[in-house]
């Protein structure tokens, strides 16, 4: 079924915007663990 | 034998016959005249208004060959742009030249990065009111993006007939962003809060979540939305060579060889879309008008979006830091430095921009990877 410009354009706006936010929101958090599994240890500074 | 030389002769008047026939060509001429003026004298992205230029200049001279089949320049557009290969060559010289650190030490800018992208679909929206067909506005939503490459992917692939408009309009509004975001962030902010002093404690970051990160966003983002995959993937690939150390030659010739080449050939190709009769007419003018709004859209929301954060943090945050939420990087967290200082002599908000401004170059990925997926999703593609 041909879908009409106007539930096209709403459904863009909420699902697109919406799982922006989500999904940098989920990387975000990613980073988070990320950083806290794997913290910076100064020994990494005199290897360099 | 005088027949002969008079018809020879008039053969090299051809060009000059047909430029009097289509005013519109020789207005795309001097279009192109002005994008090369842009890129040398406001070296207003000249990187790529000089080729854009060229391009335009080429294609709108009378009987030109260059866009006919086996023309070079179709040759390269039907190797490059039709097969979507050009921008994503140009995210893999993009990855390898980010340093996705301040971003990494501060998580939560991200979030700036995904309120930067509103514009996009708050313009799809419109252009849609406006009565573009769906796939159109798609492409013209995208110029929010601020991301040149982005903006090519997506057009190209869905609404190849409006190329040139959207391109022009992504790189110009990207150089512009200097002058159409300060004026908006001083009508969105109160004094106060562009007063509010972000303090910059250092936090370094380990070099195994700087290797983790971009194998851990490709497999997430690539799981989220797939078609968006190849977007994705190829500014991971750059930034994990980048970061892996071990193999520099690969990472410089991403970044300077390779892009260096495309974007050239990008450049041409975009020019030689913007044919007299296909470009001057009332539709153009409407997308580079929803293109501006499109950007001016993207900077109202990250700010207020900097301003919610600064309710929740109990006003630790600068809702300056939010207009660098956009894909144009480094020069949207410069424009909130200059910003921040403008209005406090102690306030340096560059990193913590930096932070958004990272946010954003990946968020407008993200974005046009979501888009894909839920068009997909939809049946629309």
């Amino acid at each position: 079924m041909q879908m009409d410009n106007f539930t096209f354009g709403i459904t863009m706006l909420l699902c697109g915007m919406g799982g922006t936010l989500v999904t940098l929101w989920i990387m975000s958090l990613i980073m988070e663990a990320l950083g806290r599994l794997f913290p910076y240890k100064p020994e990494e500074k005199k290897e360099k | 034998m005088e027949d002969a030389i008079i018809k020879g002769l008039l053969g090299l008047t051809v060009g000059f016959q047909h430029l009097l026939i289509d005013w519109r060509n020789v207005i795309m001429i001097l279009v192109g005249g002005v994008l090369i003026w842009l890129g040398i004298k406001k070296d207003c992205e000249p990187l790529l208004l000089l080729p854009i230029g060229f391009g335009c200049i080429l294609v709108n001279i009378p009987l030109s060959e260059v866009m006919m089949k086996d023309g070079f320049i179709r040759i390269i557009y039907d190797a490059g742009i039709d097969t979507e290969l050009f921008p994503l060559l140009i995210f893999i010289g993009i990855g390898a030249m980010t340093d996705f650190g301040p971003v990494l030490a501060r998580p939560s800018t991200f979030l700036l990065g995904a309120a930067g992208q509103f514009g996009i679909f708050l313009t799809l929206l419109l252009a849609l009111a406006l009565g573009f067909p769906k796939l159109e506005a798609i492409s013209i939503g995208i110029i929010g993006a601020c991301d040149g490459p982005t903006a090519i992917y997506v057009t190209s692939k869905f609404a190849p007939q409006i190329l040139g408009a959207v391109s022009v309009a992504a790189y110009s509004y990207m150089a512009l962003v200097p002058v159409i975001q300060p004026p908006i962030m001083k009508l969105l902010t109160t004094k106060k809060e562009r007063e509010t002093i972000m303090e910059y404690k250092a936090k370094p970051v380990s070099k195994t979540t700087k290797l983790l990160f971009p194998l851990v966003i490709t497999v997430i983002g690539g799981l989220i939305a797939p078609k968006g995959l190849p977007l994705l993937g190829t500014i991971m690939l750059g930034n994990f060579m980048r970061e892996s150390g071990v193999v520099e030659r690969l990472t410089k010739a991403s970044e300077n060889e390779i892009a260096n080449v495309v974007t050239l050939f990008l450049g041409l190709c975009i020019g030689c879309t913007m044919v007299g009769p296909a470009f001057i007419k009332a539709q153009t003018l409407i997308i580079l008008a929803l293109g501006f709004l499109a950007i001016c859209l993207d900077t109202v929301c990250g700010v207020c979006f900097g301003k919610i954060m600064r309710v929740v943090t109990g006003g630790k945050i600068n809702p300056l830091i939010g207009a660098a939420g956009i894909s144009a990087f480094p020069m949207a967290a410069r424009v909130v430095q200059k910003e921040g200082l403008k209005y406090n002599k102690r306030n340096y908000l560059l990193m913590h921009a930096m932070g958004a401004n990272a946010g954003g170059q990946i968020g407008s990925v993200i974005a046009a990877a979501i888009m894909l997926a839920i068009l997909a999703g939809m049946g629309v593609i």
